[in-house]
This record gives C-alpha cells, structure tokens and sequence, in this order.
C-alpha cells in the first residue's frame, strides 16, 4: 500500500535519529579527525596531521599488529571450532539440546564477567597454573597473562571462549538445511561418513561460512570490553587494540583528533568486511 | 539391526568428546561459582577447582552491599539497581520503535524506504567509538551527560536498528490476506497494527525483548564513557570492583560481582534459551 501520511510521520522520528546520530556522527567524527582538536572539539581544518602522527606512533603499530593477532586467530579457531562441534552434534546425539545449551550459555555474558573469570583463571599466581601445582604437576607453568609476547592469545582463549557455541550454532541451522538427496545419494555410493561432510555437505555450507567470517570480523575490530577487563591493554600497552587506543587517545591523553582518526580506520575496516556482505544480503532478499 | 563394535566405539569417542567439551565449557562458571563461596585463603593456598572447605557467604555479602567502587563502599547493588533502571525503558523504548518501524517497512510504499532500512542496518554493525565523541557533546547539551537517563537514550538509538531489523523480517513473512482483509472491514493505521500484528506477534516480541535486555544489560563501552558514580551500569562498577582495587586481590568477591552481575542475563537464557537462540540467528543473518 502506497504510504499516506501518517506512517511517514511515524518513521520519521527514527530515520531522523539513525541520520544524525549515526551518519551525522560519523561525519563529525570524521571532519575531527582533520582538525587540531586535543581535549575538546576544535573546528579548525589541518589536513591529514592527525593521519600522519598516528602512523607514526608505535602505539597504533602495537595496535595493529595486535589486532591482526587477535582477528586471525580468533576467527579461525572459533570457525574450525564451532564447525567440528556442530558436525558432532549433528550425529543424532542424545541430550542435543543440553550439549547445544552448554556450549551457547557464554554468549549470554557479558564480556566483563568473561574477562573477570578468565582473568583468574589463566592468572599464574591463582589459576590454572596454580591448580596443577597443587595437584602435584609442578613443572606446569602457564603465565601467558604475565608476558608482554604471550598475553594477546589469553584474549583469543576468552573470545574463543565465548563465541564458539554461537559459531556453532550457525553451522547447525546450515548443516539442517543441507540438501538430503546428495548426502543420499553418497551414502548409497558407499562414501564414509567423513567423506560425505568434508565432499558433499561442508561444500554446500559457503553462505554460512560467509556470514560468520563477517560477524566475527566485525566482533574481532570492535573488541573492547574483553580486553579491558581480562588484561587492561596490558602488561604495558601488549595487549593494546584500535579501539583500545581509541579511547586512550580520546579521553585519557586528550588528543582527540588522533582518537578520532583511529575510530574512522575501524569504521573502514569494518565497512570493508561487511558492507559487499549486506549489499548481496539485501540483493537476495529482493529477487527472492 | 546388528551394531558393530566400530561403531560402539566411534559413539563412545563422540560422547567422550562431547562431555570433555562440555566440561570445559562450564569450568568457568563453575569456578566462579565455587570460588565465591570460599574464604581468600582457601584460594591462595588450594586451588580453583576444588570445593570450599569453610563455605561461607561472606563474599557476596561483601560484593553485594559492601565493597568499595565509588567514593562509598556501597557494593555492588546501587549499580545493579542502575541497571534495571537503564535496561527496563531502554528494552520497551527500543522494541516498540522497532514493531512501529517494520509494519512501517514492510506494509507501506514510499520513496527511500529501502535506503533507510539499509542504513539501519548498517548501523548495527558500526564500531561505536566513530560516534562516542559527538554523542558526549550532544549528551552534555541535552543535560544527560553522566545519568542513567543519558544511557537509556544512547541505547535506545543504537537499538533501533537491531528491533526493526527483527520485526520488519517477522511482519515481512506476515500473512498479507489477514492485513488485507481487516482494512477491508475499515481498520486504519492503528487498528491493523494493534488488532492484527501485534497480537501475533508474541514470537518475536519475545525475541527482541531478550535480545535487546542481553545486549543492553552486558553493554560497557557507552556506560564507561556516559556514566558517572552515581549513574555506572553494573558492567561498568564490576569492572571498576575488579581492576581498580588496590592491595589486596579479594578473588572470592571478583567472582561473586561476576556472578551476580551474570544472574540476569543467566536466568534469561535457562528461561528463554529459544528465542535467544533464535535472535542470535535473526541478528547475524541479515537481509
């Protein structure tokens, strides 16, 4: 029905909020990062100054190579991860949706409550560590957490932790929606179990691998929370990532233009991952 | 039919796997629940995985109403308290936006109605530092810097995008006769959206509301950057409970305030955990 009036009136408080405090933001935000502003927002145009100093700060280096760390290895894991364990559950197991709740339940958290119990955990001094020694395995030592080499994996550990049920998840709606003829139709061929996942379903399951590598993407450049409460961006800055420096640069050290010039590199960084992804979504779902 | 020992043995391995998975899944709570029921030195000198000797409720007590996170040593609870007064508003404020946006959406022609739903739902994705520096301004100039009012602004904007993304999908795989069969009988605007969609729309009601409560009850970053002493959601004041205590490491308390700050969303997902599942879905698969 073509649109009167009134629903035009109805939407037009939301579409004038999403235009300003995201777009409008984003442009402020944007225009910033061009000038000279410190602890408050200053008008005055600079060109790139701010782009050319953060590059050359070892801070955003860090920051960078942190997040390369942090994302691949994050991604993979969780992918391989929530994969295989979908493929287990999806072999008629009992207690499906127990096993299924048990591995989900971590993405009901939050990432401060994940950050706090892993923090413990992998805290030599207290945790894992310390556990084995007690239990009579001395020469255990795990003090990742402590080392300014080692402490960026702890944060793989804990997003791992936490996102691979949901991972999984995914996988399991794709995996149920596989088409059974062909996985039929191999069996009847005498294919093994593991010859029909990895030639004949794994294959079919591209749009979900798809639409997770954009989600963890995305989690992985937004990641904040976890880190501030597992290790503070610490020992020193090594565990330091783009959002991280963000709000250093922001509120802390009061260089608001280099603060705001970093969170418009996430904002590309994410818009590279998930832009062609929402824009062929959107196709779909207009020609279905 | 005749099951052959390879077999046995290959369901016995899966199970085998299965359980050790599952084990490791719920250590972390488990030793979170454990260790808040031990006295601190029970922590420095045993370990994390046993059971409490001296069982005692002293560090929840502690975490609750005692420890120090302000300037006072109120405990956790006048944050938790904060919480429920952001989350409550914030969930209806943001789930009614979106039922009015996707009827809108879905049962409504007009110019730039695909452009707009499109940039709402880029919005989900945005990484929220590129907007918290305006937003501050803007928070200041409205008089919500550093209240609970503020954060219940913030999150209700930077949920609409996930609510209408939720209910235009639901309202899109509406049954288009029923709509059209009630204007037929003279239902207007309201009368189709309060007589016809809204009364099935129980589903994904459900859906949005424990999606939204989730997201906003863990949300941290615009609570650490919007909120004050009086104002800190419950994210916020356990980490400032965890990080910022100086002296000695009360573990047992640290994970009390985690695991108080866990109930919540906890109890929701044992309640609820299909249509959280099902948000979870309805969130990553766009379109």
């Amino acid at each position: 029905m073509k649109a009167g009036w009134l629903p035009k009136l109805l939407i037009t408080p939301s579409a004038l909020l999403v235009l300003v405090c995201v777009y409008g933001y984003i442009m402020f935000t944007t225009y910033l990062s061009f000038t000279s502003s410190t602890i408050l927002p200053v008008l005055q145009w600079e060109g790139n100054a701010a782009y050319k100093r953060l590059f050359n700060l070892e801070n955003w280096d860090v920051s960078l190579a942190n997040l390369w760390v942090f994302a691949s290895l994050y991604i993979v894991i969780a992918m391989i991860a929530g994969l295989a364990m979908a493929i287990l559950i999806d072999q008629k197991v009992r207690l499906e949706s127990g096993f299924r709740s048990i591995f989900l339940y971590p993405m009901a958290l939050s990432f401060i409550v994940t950050g706090t119990a892993w923090k413990w955990l992998l805290d030599p001094g207290v945790g894992l560590e310390h556990t084995l020694h007690t239990w009579g395995w001395t020469d255990f030592s795990f003090g990742w957490i402590k080392s300014s080499e080692m402490a960026i994996y702890c944060v793989v550990i804990a997003a791992v932790w936490q996102t691979t049920g949901f991972v999984m998840a995914m996988f399991l709606a794709g995996l149920r929606g596989v088409d059974n003829e062909q996985v039929n139709a191999a069996r009847l061929d005498g294919a093994k179990t593991w010859q029909i996942y990895l030639y004949v379903i794994v294959p079919q399951l591209g749009p979900v691998f798809i639409s997770v590598f954009v989600i963890l993407a995305h989690m992985a450049i937004k990641s904040y929370d976890l880190v501030i409460a597992l290790t503070n961006g610490g020992p020193g800055r090594s565990t330091w990532l783009p959002s991280v420096f963000m709000y250093q640069y922001t509120f802390t050290r009061n260089e608001m233009a280099v603060g705001a010039a970093s969170s418009v590199l996430m904002l590309l960084g994410i818009s590279v991952v998930v832009l062609p992804y929402l824009y062929s979504e959107l196709r779909k779902a207009k020609h279905a | 039919m005749h099951k052959s020992l390879t077999s046995i043995a290959a369901r016995f391995t899966l199970y085998m796997i299965l359980i050790v998975l599952a084990i490791a899944f719920v250590m972390p709570i488990y030793v979170m629940i454990v260790n808040s029921l031990k006295p601190l030195d029970e922590i420095r000198n045993g370990n994390l995985m046993a059971l409490p000797i001296a069982w005692t409720i002293e560090p929840w007590q502690m975490a609750w109403s005692k420890a120090q996170i302000g300037v006072e040593a109120t405990g956790l609870k006048p944050y938790f308290i904060n919480s429920f007064l952001l989350v409550i508003p914030a969930v209806i404020i943001s789930t009614l936006i979106g039922a009015l946006n996707g009827y809108i959406l879905t049962q409504f022609k007009f110019r730039f109605s695909e452009v707009l739903f499109a940039s709402m739902l880029f919005s989900v994705f945005i990484p929220y530092q590129i907007v918290l520096i305006p937003m501050a301004k803007t928070l200041g100039v409205l008089g919500l810097a550093g209240t609970v009012k503020g954060l219940i602004f913030v999150n209700s904007v930077y949920g609409i995008g996930f609510t209408t993304l939720f209910f235009r999908n639901y309202y899109a795989a509406f049954p288009n006769e029923l709509v059209r069969s009630a204007r037929m009988d003279g239902a207007g605007f309201f009368g189709v959206l309060g007589r016809i969609l809204l009364p099935n729309s129980a589903p994904i009601i459900v859906v949005t509301v424990i999606w939204q409560f989730t997201n906003i009850w863990n949300e941290f970053l615009f609570g650490a950057s919007f909120s004050d002493f009086t104002s800190y959601p419950l994210t916020v004041a356990l980490n400032n409970l965890v990080n910022s205590s100086t002296g000695v490491k009360e573990y047992n308390v640290h994970f009390a305030g985690a695991f108080i700050a866990a109930i919540p969303t906890l109890v929701v997902y044992l309640v609820s955990g299909k249509y959280f599942v099902r948000g979870l879905m309805a969130g990553s698969v766009k379109g």
